[in-house]
């Protein structure tokens, strides 16, 4: 009747559709993760993350995998970081106007929709292969980053993107040169943009299982990885492997496991974001 | 009167030459973004230590100027400038000239006030320093003081040096800016439409700075207040559409114009 009803009811539907949006998706979670929580519960002890796989599924254990992950996703950011920062800098402050940039721009958003399982492909041929890493934690790393770099040159340039022209300008009025404004000034102001995106392709890198699987990180693993040409396993490969087990008692295993994994990353984010935090705060 | 009339009779208005007394100039200027021109061949000779006001309406060409004179077209793609700017008799544009160490003789200060975010007020006096070289601390207390007296701000941040340069209204800011750029010791100041993001009793403060630093600096402003020219500057340049009109003593531009053009600008007939 009034022009003013008819809108109210319009916010009203857009704002329950909102929490909509919001609740759907947490609600499933959150029965997922209270599944897997029931099972995980009994079975997640201090002899469970300090032991190793074993037949018997009441004994085994889930260190090899969970220090396994930790070593791959720790090289695997201080491989991708500095390369996908170093090239979102170039691509956004030195090479905006060149064809060449141009043409790497499209390939890198297009590599970022590249199915997992073929960087691990390439890693295979590449980093195992070619390079002679065999079934490494390094050549498992050099997977990983590489499957992280475009989205973390992506995020990267976007922040670089959010700092203003009229700070660079100041900069370079100040007598800078241009590596002196981006150290100074640019890659300061857009470092929690660049964080917030590493950490987000980093949480994705900790649950990815096909690469790592076709460059052949082990199921069993009786052993510490002892430098970063050994071999590894890491939390999906070993959840994979016993949820693909016939006995129940596994799939409580896998459960307990999927626990460690959750919050393994849980962790990693948290002082991510810590860092970030830190980073963030203007110095005196 | 026509407005011709008074360059006969008043030498005052004619332009002063390129001289000893020059800190800065140029000849047969040209700017294009794009292979479009927006300045057609300005020269124009600035007096050391004195203030030259540079008006004229939107678009006119004068922040282009003014750019061109520390050489930030480097950095804009599609910019190409031609013709040279002489500091100290010294071709800017020559090859050998290095821009970066240009831009420490030549300062600038800009129309938003743009500290930066992440330092302290005393780190934002200091940046301009830090990108360069390491101070001791006992160096850079003296800086910081020197610039921000210089920048008629120390007696009001004395106190909190160490709180973010964003914490200050947008005045203490615009200040604050400038003593950045006072802190790198340059000799000429450029300053664009410095007071036009700021409110009357800010822009009084600047404009009484301003003052108080010709004796020391050569400071070129561009403004598109006319009352601002007036007040501040020694010599005054009116652009128009890419090109010089006229150049005179301030006090003469607003009471007897040369061209007709400056005089419908002055009298605001348009603009």
């Amino acid at each position: 009747m009034k022009k003013g009803e008819r809108s109210l009811l319009g916010e009203h539907i857009f704002h329950g559709l909102c929490v909509a949006a919001v609740v759907v998706p947490l609600a499933v979670l959150v029965i997922l993760l209270t599944g897997v929580a029931r099972d995980a519960v009994g079975r997640l002890d201090w002899a469970f993350l300090t032991s190793f796989p074993s037949r018997k599924a009441e004994l085994a254990g889930i260190l090899p995998a969970l220090v396994g992950s930790i070593y791959v996703i720790g090289l695997t950011a201080v491989i991708a970081l500095p390369i996908g920062v170093g090239a979102a800098v170039y691509l956004e402050e030195y090479g905006r106007r060149s064809k060449l940039a141009g043409l790497i721009e499209i390939n890198i958003a297009n590599l970022a929709g590249v199915p997992s399982i073929v960087y691990g492909l390439l890693g295979l041929g590449v980093f195992v292969r070619a390079f002679s890493m065999g079934r490494s934690l390094l050549a498992g790393a050099c997977t990983m980053a590489l499957l992280i770099l475009p989205m973390i040159i992506m995020v990267s340039r976007e922040a670089l993107r959010t700092v203003p022209g009229s700070i660079r300008e100041a900069c370079l009025a100040l007598g800078s040169t241009r590596w002196q404004m981006i150290r100074q000034a640019v890659l300061p102001m857009a470092l929690p943009g660049i964080m917030t995106g590493a950490i987000l392709a980093i949480s994705r890198a900790i649950g990815e299982t096909a690469p790592l699987i076709i460059i052949g990180a082990l199921s069993y693993v009786a052993f510490l990885p002892d430098g970063i040409d050994s071999q590894f396993t890491a939390l999906p490969i070993q959840i994979f492997n016993w949820v693909s087990r016939p006995q129940a008692a596994f799939l409580i295993n896998a459960a307990a496991g999927i626990g460690v994994l959750l919050t393994t990353m849980l962790v990693l984010n948290g002082i991510a974001v810590y860092l970030r935090n830190r980073l963030q705060r203007p110095t005196s | 009167m026509t407005p011709n009339a008074s360059t006969v009779l008043n030498p005052m208005s004619i332009p002063p030459p390129v001289d000893g007394n020059t800190k800065m100039s140029s000849e047969d200027l040209r700017v294009s973004f794009n292979g479009n021109e927006v300045l057609h061949g300005v020269s124009l000779a600035m007096p050391r230590c004195s203030v030259t006001a540079i008006i004229g309406p939107s678009g006119c060409g004068k922040s282009t100027f003014l750019r061109s004179l520390n050489r930030m077209h480097d950095l804009t793609s599609g910019a190409k400038v031609t013709g040279s700017v002489l500091l100290d008799a010294v071709n800017v544009y020559a090859d050998d000239v290095d821009a970066v160490l240009l831009r420490r003789k030549v300062g600038m200060v800009f129309q938003k006030p743009n500290p930066f975010p992440l330092m302290s007020i005393r780190d934002n006096v200091l940046s301009g320093l830090k990108l360069t070289r390491t101070l001791d601390r006992k160096s850079a207390d003296i800086t910081v003081e020197r610039a921000l007296k210089q920048a008629a701000l120390w007696e009001e941040v004395k106190d909190r040096l160490g709180s973010p340069g964003l914490s200050l209204s947008g005045g203490q800011q615009q200040r604050l800016c400038i003593a950045r750029s006072l802190a790198v010791q340059p000799e000429v100041l450029l300053m664009d439409e410095p007071c036009s993001a700021l409110d009357p009793v800010a822009t009084a403060r600047i404009e009484d700075l301003i003052h108080s630093l010709k004796g020391d600096y050569t400071i070129i402003i561009v403004t598109h207040n006319m009352q601002q020219a007036a007040r501040v500057s020694d010599h005054t340049a009116f652009f128009l559409q890419g090109d010089l009109v006229e150049f005179t003593p301030t006090g003469r531009i607003f009471t007897s114009p040369r061209d007709s053009r400056t005089e419908d600008y002055i009298t605001g007939k348009f603009g």
